[in-house]
């Protein structure tokens, strides 16, 4: 259901909040029983996916098809189709849910829309070839929560993203929204209890620091000044995670409140979001929810009839990677070049035009209204002794299921990629996993039995980060998985100081000579001089941790670079300037398929006679050597 | 600002007028956001835009322009009918993304950056579309085409050349 933001109702206290809440849940509750009475003559909800992962594979169409057959079978007012959030299984998508009978539909098509109408709406029968079937038994599995990757999962920050319909206000209502805000208000005069109660939960900073939440909180509150600020950093710019982006596309009102009650804490008056421009969708249904919660009086002046007031703004990010780091954030925010600067002053003393300001990113904030509703303890009763609670992943690079999982803190890494993830694609051998983004590093396969926390991952010599996870295989290069991080560093340098603008620039030249096949001896050596220098001197967190990816496959992977150094051989076949395709003459038969598979016409020959490549237009694709694979005419050294 | 060769004609400066209207009760820090608003209505930002801007908010126009070359979203140059951005993310990287940049450079004969010379396409990078689970991704205007190989990419662009 859309609302109009004039028809919303202003609450003016936490009795009209809870009143509210028992109006929404019968029109919900064919969701949650499948016995419930229909409201209103709605016998079914269809809930689909249209976060961006889904919508790319063609998720749009998907509700385009239902909303069309359903009024050509004069449907349309006993079914609701829902537009949701992200379901996390991003590898199955287009996907969706159908209530009350809670059958799970993966990889759909226009054309099962038909399908899904006759046997699950009319007659309550799944339809087969849609489900989910599990790998190993091969059987069809029905409900969501018995998929492998889900069962290991523990989605207390999730609990709404995939489940409420991001757009409607109400939805996040009934399933308890804004009740940690009413719970707070009426604590208002106790703020320094509120903040006992974040401190006792444990949380940590998710954003790759791991700061203390609550200590972080204490010191902007006792700073001196009377204008105080909070920031969201949702400026999610490390390449491969996208757990921002799914929280703010499938439960926005969750971050909103977060960032209310903080600020109720901090004692600020405003709060900034900083969101990427390259997240138009998180973008616009934050914006939507920002306008809700005004107009029903959860942000504004005198919140819930209180004298709390309290106002946030959206400020759109114009591409630069080192606005992640919260005092180029605040420059950014202010309008300037997004460059660090020193610290001290810290943000908590001098921060956004110079008052105390605390800055936390989505994740972390997005875990406060569950604290105070359900207290420290419960989220401190997951997790490990000193990393506590839930965290977020993102499953990317050669694994089986990509997508988002949730799962506490302690869980080892072998159980995220294989039990969760599925293990590594095409039966292909694992050989590391990839944590932290360009500043992490990468656990090898002896090292992926340990629980991961905050302090395991930087013992082991990588870094949570912001959580995203690259599973590479055996044909992945680790000198050019290095490469591609310093090529990422180099160009997002913002070129303040000197270690990193000239540093990341000289170890990426060193690295760039090794895949080529021009390294020379003593260049491991200097990689590492320049790599301890430029963690002692950068300026900021980004040039610090720029060696990061370096050092990490050094340690682990440090064979692969005397391959190429000194054998000039690239032992995943990855490196493209030592590596040839050919064709063996006696065994092409002159089929063609190779001919017609090359992008860049670089293969010659007529039909039956056997084909050549031109290697001064060969892109070394492997497009060719995919094509051939029946006859095996086509080689790579 | 010599440096920056931008076709030259009549631009019809009057639309800047309802941004700074907009903007203007946001006076503290809306300098990006008027950028972003002026490029979204001219396509990229021409040296007189910049010299407006830099009138209208009593900013030096080195400050301007330095905010502007520091964003990577700011174009000074007009782009091509379609714009493709191919995705170097870390999770595109190890499934093969280079490959789809190779031949994207070698079928439309431009580098990042760069124009066709029929000013159909301008292609360019980005560090992450957040579509990981799709790698490798490239965006073509504003459609993402996910688990692209090589030889998929003649026919996405020739579906673009018709539209």
């Amino acid at each position: 259901m859309n609302h109009n933001i004039e028809d919303l109702p202003r609450l003016a206290n936490a009795q009209e909040l809870e009143a509210l809440k028992n109006r929404v849940l019968p029109r919900l509750a064919i969701r949650k029983n499948p016995q419930a009475q229909p409201y209103n003559d709605i016998t079914h909800h269809i809930m689909i996916c249209c976060d961006t992962g889904c919508a790319s594979s063609g998720a749009k169409d998907i509700v385009e098809a239902f909303q069309k057959e359903l009024t050509s079978r004069n449907m349309e007012k006993s079914v609701e189709v829902v537009v949701i959030g992200c379901h996390g299984f991003c590898e199955m998508g287009p996907l969706l849910v159908v209530y009350p009978d809670d059958f799970y539909y993966i990889r759909l098509r226009p054309d099962d829309v038909s399908d899904i109408i006759d046997e699950t709406i009319i007659n309550h029968r799944p339809v087969p070839k849609l489900l989910y079937h599990d790998r190993e038994t091969l059987r069809p599995i029905v409900r969501y929560n018995e998929i492998g990757f889900y069962a290991k999962q523990n989605r207390i920050l999730l609990a709404n993203c995939g489940h409420i319909n991001p757009e409607d206000v109400f939805e996040y209502i009934a399933y308890d929204g804004y009740k940690a805000l009413a719970k707070a208000l009426s604590q208002k005069d106790d703020t320094a209890g509120l903040l006992e109660e974040v401190k006792k939960s444990g949380l940590r900073g998710r954003g790759g620091g791991g700061f203390p939440t609550g200590r972080k909180w204490e010191l902007c509150r006792q700073a001196p000044g009377d204008t105080k600020y909070i920031i969201c950093n949702a400026d999610e710019g490390d390449p491969g995670a996208f757990m921002d982006r799914s929280l703010m596309e499938g439960d926005p009102h969750r971050l909103l409140e977060g960032m209310i009650i903080g600020g109720l804490i901090i004692g600020a008056q405003e709060g900034y979001i900083y969101v990427r421009a390259e997240y138009p969708t998180a973008v616009k249904r934050l914006t939507n929810a920002l306008a809700q919660a005004e107009a029903m009086g959860f942000l504004g002046e005198n919140i819930l009839g209180t004298d709390f007031s309290f106002h946030i703004h959206i400020k759109e990010g114009a591409g630069a990677f080192v606005c992640g780091e919260e005092t180029a954030l605040m420059r950014s925010i202010e309008g300037q070049r997004g460059m660090p600067t020193a610290r001290p002053p810290f943000p908590a003393i001098s921060g956004l035009w110079g008052q105390p300001t605390n800055n936390n990113n989505v994740e972390t904030w997005a875990n406060v209204p569950g604290i105070i509703l359900r207290g420290g303890d419960w989220f401190a009763s997951f997790g490990t002794e000193k990393s506590k609670g839930t965290k977020v992943f993102a499953l990317t690079g050669k694994i089986r299921n990509t997508g988002l999982a949730e799962v506490s803190m302690g869980m080892t890494m072998r159980e995220i990629i294989y039990d969760i993830g599925g293990g590594v694609q095409n039966n292909k051998k694992f050989k590391a996993v990839q944590i932290g983004g360009p500043s992490g590093g990468c656990l090898p396969e002896s090292m992926i039995d340990r629980p991961v926390d905050y302090d395991s991952l930087i013992e082991a010599g990588a870094m949570m980060g912001s959580g995203g996870l690259v599973v590479v295989d055996e044909d992945t290069c680790m000198v050019a998985l290095a490469q591609f991080f310093l090529t990422f560093t180099r160009d997002e340098s913002c070129g303040k100081c000197t270690p990193c603008r000239e540093g990341t620039t000289r170890m990426l030249n060193i690295l760039t000579n090794i895949t080529k096949g021009k390294g020379k001896a003593g260049d491991i050596e200097l990689l590492e001089e320049l790599a301890r220098n430029i963690k002692l001197s950068a300026l900021c967190g980004l040039g610090q941790t720029s060696p990061n990816p370096i050092l990490s496959t050094l340690t682990h992977f440090r064979d692969e670079y005397k391959a190429h150094i000194y054998e000039k051989r690239c032992p995943a076949h990855h490196c493209v300037d030592l590596i040839a395709y050919w064709i063996d003459p006696d065994r092409c038969v002159g089929c063609g398929a190779c001919k017609k598979k090359c992008p860049v016409q670089a293969i010659d020959g007529s039909p039956k006679k056997p084909h050549a490549i031109d290697v001064s237009r060969c892109v070394k694709c492997g497009a060719c050597f995919g094509a051939c694979r029946k006859n095996q005419a086509i080689f790579k050294k | 600002m010599s440096s920056i060769s931008a076709p030259t004609g009549a631009l019809d400066l009057t639309k800047l007028e309802p941004i700074f209207e907009t903007y203007k009760k946001l006076a503290r820090g809306s300098l990006i956001p008027v950028l972003q608003a002026a490029q979204e209505e001219y396509g990229y930002l021409p040296t007189t835009v910049l010299e407006t801007i830099a009138e209208r908010t009593s900013a030096p126009i080195s400050q301007i322009y330095g905010v502007v070359t520091f964003y990577s979203q700011f174009r000074l140059l007009p782009r091509g009918r379609h714009v493709i951005r191919a995705c170097q993310g870390t999770a595109c990287h190890v499934r093969s993304s280079s490959m789809i940049l190779e031949t994207l450079k070698s079928s439309l004969g431009v580098t990042p950056g760069g124009t066709t010379t029929d000013q159909q396409f301008t292609l360019e990078t980005v560090a992450c579309l957040g579509a990981c689970s799709l790698a490798p991704v490239m965006m073509v205007d504003n459609e993402a085409h996910g688990r692209l190989r090589p030889d998929k990419i003649l026919e996405i662009l020739d579906k673009y050349r018709r539209k």
